[in-house]
């Protein structure tokens, strides 16, 4: 229409190279994300109470038998390492789905009161009707998927949703929080660390077994979302356009929720909610590979370097030993705080 | 260049909640034409645009594209076909111009079969077609009103469907880029044979580049047919509640409407009335 229109293949050669500049950029990022989570996992095998070498802790993780390290290395940190990775990986992809659907990142599982709804019925069935093991995650699931539909339910009734649901999901959250409180108030003997996981999150005591139920979900739900990435990345353009470009909106609404609630829930009974990292994930997986592609995978990776790392300084770096929850915590309230107030100023953003 | 598709909707009744917005409304498409809807605000523009593009489901009758269902069609497979430029679609924060016109390649993509050569060749036609080309690496938050429309535009064009429905394109442009992007669909009829619906505020330039005139009101399609035949000083009166002048367009031979307010007429048979600007005269 120009004097200067440019060629067309001018044009599709630009396209295709800022194209590949971005999907290189993404590729670098993944690939830094996923180097640092392997760093900071050998060093958490390595660092604690005794300092093993590199190769003892390689020796260990390969099968062999090391004095003292086996023990060590192969019984408490390395079940407690995989753990942290297992329920990173659950918070952060979780935590971002919500954020991309509801377009907005205060809408996190652990901020609108889905992972306490799992927290409290975790403790409430741990507690009052002394039930382990899977048992434990049923109830979490459930409870998570019951304050799904209860949030859902009250913030539809007058049309939109929006910041409405978020802020019936926040009241929601306290009345949870307290009541998983009153729940352990009255648990009795009950040792601090046991209480500190059920209202910050810990990974205290990790061990094969509290891990797998965790690992299992995220093998198997953790694909299902992987699979719906393009179509939750049509749904930033607002569901009008998504739709129009061929997204089934209802329908992947529904498989991303159930999918999204269950990896909390069961993340959430291994561990407790650990404070903040499925809020966390996503926005800085944001910062780091910029606007384009799918956040899921690198939020991922975020939430689990936020775990590992958390738990590697609430071990190591101050004199007392602090549960991952409190370290996450610390980082994540003032940016709960910095939300809130430019989501009053502006209505709402992305 | 492109097949004739037929798009209609029979005895279609949809609404929200416990409100029915539209009710038996029947509508044809012209294959091939140029479609401009107009009416009220609120008289029910978007909501049918919404249900004949799969985005709201009938409360009862349907919409038919070439023979089947649209409800019933694989989502996909629709969305090759028939697109849609909603009122006000949201761009991602940062996102750049470039990957949003990509993002039109949506339906065209399996969950295997990502980024193709073609891919590239529609965005690189579409921003050319909307003459964005040179915007295509700045970050969409950062353009003008008009430089975002056009690269709307162009996503919706990169989704290269043989129909595409526009929901007020124009609503925030000043008039020299409400022109230029009902010039660049017009084109766009013209070369491809695209089939295009657009809901546009301004009479005018409705019957200007109307085809084929649809007068909504009240959910109900008071008035269709070609502009010259139904826009009369009467229609403008029952669907917009103002009285009007009709007389001929010198430029494009078409109809153009003079709404007739209260104030500023020209008095005849006296001195100029007090309502206008001191100084300025009512006419020469
Ligand atoms: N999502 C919605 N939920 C409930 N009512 C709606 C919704 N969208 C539109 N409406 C109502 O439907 C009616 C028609 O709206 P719309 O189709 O957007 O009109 P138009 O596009 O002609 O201005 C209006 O009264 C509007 O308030
Ligand atoms: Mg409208």
């Amino acid at each position: 229409m120009t004097a200067t229109a440019p060629s067309l293949d001018a044009v599709i050669a630009s396209v295709s190279r800022s194209k590949a500049v971005r999907a290189r950029r993404r590729v670098v990022v993944i690939s830094i994300l996923a180097v640092l989570i392997m760093a900071v996992a050998a060093i958490s095998l390595m660092i604690g109470n005794t300092v093993y070498s590199v190769t003892d802790v390689a020796r260990v993780v390969l099968g062999q038998d090391v004095d003292g390290a086996s023990f060590t290395v192969g019984r408490l940190r390395l079940p407690r390492m995989v753990l942290a990775i297992v329920v990173g990986l659950s918070f952060g992809i979780a935590g971002v789905t919500f954020q991309t659907m509801l377009r907005n990142p205060l809408a996190s599982p652990d901020i609108i009161g889905i992972s306490a709804g799992a927290s409290a019925a975790a403790a409430f069935a741990i507690v009052v009707l002394g039930l382990s093991g899977t048992a434990v995650s049923v109830f979490a699931i459930t409870a998570g998927l019951l304050v799904t539909l209860v949030i859902y339910v009250l913030s539809h009734q007058a049309g939109s949703a929006g910041t409405r649901l978020i802020l019936i999901g926040i009241g929601i959250a306290a009345m949870l929080e307290a009541a998983t409180q009153y729940v352990l108030s009255q648990a009795g003997q009950w040792e601090l660390q046991a209480v500190l996981r059920w209202l910050t999150g810990s990974l205290n005591g990790a061990s094969w077994e509290q891990t797998l139920p965790a690992l299992i979900a995220l093998l198997v739900l953790g694909p299902v979302l992987l699979s719906r990435r393009h179509d939750l990345d049509a749904m930033r353009l607002g569901e009008d356009a998504a739709s129009a470009l061929g997204v089934r909106i209802e329908r992947t609404r529904l498989v991303v929720v159930i999918a999204a609630v269950g990896l909390i829930a069961f993340a959430t009974a291994a561990t407790g909610p650990i404070a903040f990292v499925a809020f966390l994930a996503g926005p800085i997986a944001a910062r780091i590979v910029g606007p384009h592609g799918s956040l899921l995978v690198p939020a991922a990776l975020v939430g689990a370097l936020l775990v590992l790392s958390g738990d590697v300084v609430g071990q190591n770096v101050l004199n007392l030993r602090y549960p991952v929850g409190i370290v996450t915590g610390v980082l994540g309230a003032p940016y709960l705080v910095y939300l809130i107030i430019r989501t009053n100023r502006s209505g709402e953003s992305l | 260049m492109t097949t004739a598709h037929a798009l209609t909707a029979t005895d279609l009744t949809v609404g929200y909640g416990d409100t029915t917005i539209i009710s038996d409304l029947d509508l044809d498409l012209v294959a091939g034409a140029i479609t401009v809807i107009v009416g009220p605000n609120a008289c029910g523009k978007s909501t049918l645009l919404r249900s004949m593009s799969r985005l709201l489901p009938p409360r009862s009758g349907q919409v038919v594209l070439d023979g089947r269902s649209i409800h019933g069609m694989p989502a996909k497979e629709l969305a090759r076909t028939l697109g849609l430029l909603p009122q006000s679609p949201i761009a991602p924060e940062g996102i750049t111009v470039a990957d949003l016109v990509g993002r039109g390649r949506h339906p065209h993509q399996g969950m295997f079969t990502r980024w193709s050569r073609a891919d590239d060749v529609a965005v690189a036609e579409a921003l050319i077609a909307t003459d964005t080309a040179d915007l295509a690496d700045r970050a969409v938050d950062e353009l003008s009103g008009g430089q975002r429309q056009r690269v709307w535009i162009a996503m919706a064009l990169a989704q290269d469907t043989d129909i595409l429905l526009l929901d007020e394109p124009t609503t925030f442009l000043d008039v020299s880029h409400q022109v230029e992007v009902l010039d660049l669909l017009t084109d766009l009829n013209r070369r491809r044979g695209t089939t295009i619906v657009i809901v546009l505020h301004d009479l005018n330039l409705a019957v200007r580049y109307a085809d084929h005139l649809v007068a909504m009101r009240d959910g109900e399609v008071y008035a269709s047919g070609s502009p010259e035949t139904i826009l009369t000083p009467e229609l403008i009166e029952s669907v917009f509640g103002i009285s009007a002048a009709v007389i001929t367009d010198p430029t494009s031979g078409k109809p153009l409407m003079l709404p007739i307010g209260r104030h500023h007429m020209v008095d005849r048979g006296g001195p100029d009335a007090a309502d206008g600007p001191a100084g300025h005269p009512a006419s020469d």
